[in-house]
């Protein structure tokens, strides 16, 4: 990637929560930024957005200085020229459909009539021409979403940012409008941020994806490389992994888990801290001890649900893992909870990994220090 | 569910000793003589005195009291709670002590007035100017107040799109918030108009009453009461029917807005 379109820098501070990352977007990417409730997603992008003051740091757009603490700039929000969607829609309810999409062109001056001429040509190209004259508390939340999202792009904006747009609607029209949207994304030049707490939604649209937890970046990445390699046990969760904390044995090719249990693996160790990553999926069940298999354990069900055509069973075992299996083998083996089974894995599918050096808290490092010598700076001038 | 039989007396004689004396105002007035009463020079003095004041009133209310309802909403500066409630005092404090009060401000020798007087040559009391001052401060409350209470619950998240979408603060002010509270204006503005018309105590402390300067309404018919209740009848039917136009304006178009 060349220079980045956005540079976020910056902590901010809500209520007794702080948020406090490095994250950067190019021009033309979608980062998804997924985490779970109150991890600070929303507060990222009211700070990039103007709506919120950040605490230490600096934001960037398009090597513009947004926001920057030491040096004193400020941009107010509305000069910052974001397009922003909220999950909410927020449309002007004493407003027609067609004049909230030309709220903008009108703000910078545009005439009446040309701002609606782009209002309208943004509401055709979302498919929803036909509402213009409607008023917005007559929409269904689809539409509202879809009004509101012409309105951001209606207002030419330099950054896409995207809370949550999608949360309120039905699965049906969410698919739709997740569609939809990569379509619009494909001719819009400059960086987009998608907050979501959707895994497959973040999968699906985005370019890359950075996990936020308690306000603290703990993994970016593309979609393949977060769930090939999940850090942590909410990412795992949310692509559906079963992720071990590990060390290596002295034995060649074993990994001790934490809390018990072992496996055997094809990935060359080292000596750090390590982390196991296993698909719910590559675990074979067994009604009786296998004997081929290289990881073998045992364990009993703790319970049963069906996800899709396959059902996931909770088995406690060292280690402690998710399997799924199809229905078939639930009928042919008499699965059910309390039933004690065996487990087996073939090493290809063991992905064992180090726990990172935590780069991203050493730029946080380094951002505080310069921060403390700025004040020295200033307070011995 | 239906009703407790137990609550069904006290509502019926509530609901009577709230509708009888309306009902009596229409039976005993007197319709014949109307036409003679309302040519009678004092009392359309008073009637054009009345709305002159009352509107004058209300429009002051408007222009001071929407802003004041907005830092009171949403500024975040300190001692707002005090001032919020140093505002609605009026509310609740007898009118007869606002016109004290008033007078103690903005009289000759008040706080203020004294000041007004010397340097000016202003005076409040005993004028019409008086009347819309004692007005402004009884009614204005009204308005703050269901606006407030519109700027508190509504709003917010439509101002923060708008300023996304380029729109500076004043803009915001103008072309969301306004629009976003307007019923609650209104039903306010009306509410307020309504309270300045009818008011009696703060008015006669302050002003006295001086015919075609400081005699409204209201206090025309506590005079004329004594010597003709003719008059005094014919004006509080004008009054009522003020008072049930607001009404029926305000049920059916904005009383849910000043509810919400």
């Amino acid at each position: 990637m060349n220079e980045p379109a956005l540079d976020f820098h910056a902590s901010v501070n809500r209520g007794g929560f702080r948020l406090r990352l490095r994250l950067t977007v190019g021009a033309g990417e979608l980062l998804a930024v997924l985490g779970p409730n109150g991890s600070g997603k929303s507060t990222l992008l009211r700070a990039i957005a103007g709506l919120a003051p950040i605490a230490e740091g600096r934001i960037t757009l398009h090597g513009r200085v947004l926001d920057d603490v030491q040096a004193s700039v400020l941009i107010r929000a509305d000069a910052r020229r974001v397009g922003m969607v909220f999950q909410d829609s927020r449309l002007f309810e004493h407003l027609r459909v067609i004049d909230n999409v030309a709220y903008a062109p009108r703000t910078r001056g545009a005439s009446r009539s040309s701002a609606r001429a782009t209002a309208q040509s943004w509401l055709d190209r979302l498919g929803i021409g036909d509402l213009a004259g409607r008023r917005s508390r007559e929409l269904s939340g689809g539409q509202a979403q879809r009004v509101a999202i012409a309105r951001a792009f209606a207002s030419d904006p330099a950054i896409l940012l995207l809370d949550e747009p999608f949360a309120a609607l039905d699965v049906q029209t969410r698919a739709a409008m997740q569609t939809e949207l990569s379509r619009l994304l494909e001719s819009f030049a400059g960086p987009a941020v998608l907050v979501t707490h959707d895994p497959l939604e973040a999968l699906i649209l985005a370019d890359r994806i950075a996990v936020i937890e308690n306000g603290r970046l703990v993994q970016q990445g593309t979609p393949a490389e977060i769930t090939a390699r999940p850090l942590t046990p909410y990412v795992a969760g949310v692509v559906g992994t079963n992720l071990y904390r590990a060390c290596s044995s002295p034995a060649r090719g074993v990994v001790q888990v934490q809390g018990g249990g072992q496996f055997h693996t094809d990935t060359e160790l080292s000596a750090a801290p390590l982390l196991v990553a296993l698909r719910p999926s590559a675990v074979t069940v067994h009604g009786r001890r296998p004997t081929e298999a290289v990881n073998v354990w045992c364990g009993m069900i703790e319970s049963l649900r069906a996800v899709g055509d396959r059902v996931r069973l909770d088995v406690e075992a060292r280690p402690r893992v998710c399997v799924d299996v199809s229905t078939g083998t639930v009928a042919e083996l008499g699965l059910a909870a309390g039933v004690q089974i065996w487990l087996s894995a073939n090493p290809v599918d063991v992905s064992v990994y180090p726990v990172p050096n935590e780069d991203h808290s050493t730029v946080t490092k380094s951002m505080s220090s310069s921060t403390a010598r700025s004040s020295e700076a200033s307070t011995s001038q | 569910m239906s009703t407790p039989p137990l609550l069904i007396p006290p509502a019926a004689i509530g609901a009577a000793f709230l509708l009888l004396p309306t009902v009596g105002l229409l039976i005993r007035v007197p319709w014949s003589g109307l036409r003679e009463i309302f040519a009678d020079s004092g009392v359309t003095q008073a009637l054009r005195l009345s709305i002159q004041c009352s509107l004058s009133a209300a429009g002051i209310s408007l222009v001071l009291g929407v802003p004041l309802a907005w830092v009171l909403a949403r500024s975040r500066l300190p001692f707002t709670q005090i001032l919020r409630a140093g505002v609605a005092l009026p509310l609740v404090l007898p009118p007869v002590a606002g016109g004290v009060a008033l007078y103690l401000a903005f009289g000759r020798f008040g706080v203020l007035g004294q000041y007004l007087d010397r340097w000016f040559g202003f005076t409040l009391p005993f004028t019409t100017n008086g009347v819309i001052a004692a007005e402004t401060f009884v009614s204005m409350p009204f308005l703050v107040v269901a606006v407030e209470g519109a700027l508190r619950g509504a709003g917010h998240a439509q101002e923060e799109a708008a300023a996304t979408l380029g729109a500076s603060p004043a803009r915001v002010f103008w072309t969301v918030t306004v629009p976003a509270v307007a019923p609650s204006i209104v039903s306010g503005l009306v509410l307020c108009w309504a309270r300045a018309l009818g008011e009696f105590g703060a008015t006669i402390t302050f002003n006295g009453s001086l015919a075609g300067v400081t005699k409204t309404m209201p206090i025309a018919v506590s005079q004329a009461l004594e010597d003709s209740p003719q008059a005094a009848e014919a004006l509080s039917l004008v009054l009522l029917l003020i008072a049930l136009a607001v009404l029926v304006g305000l049920r059916q178009r904005w009383l849910h807005a000043v509810s919400a």
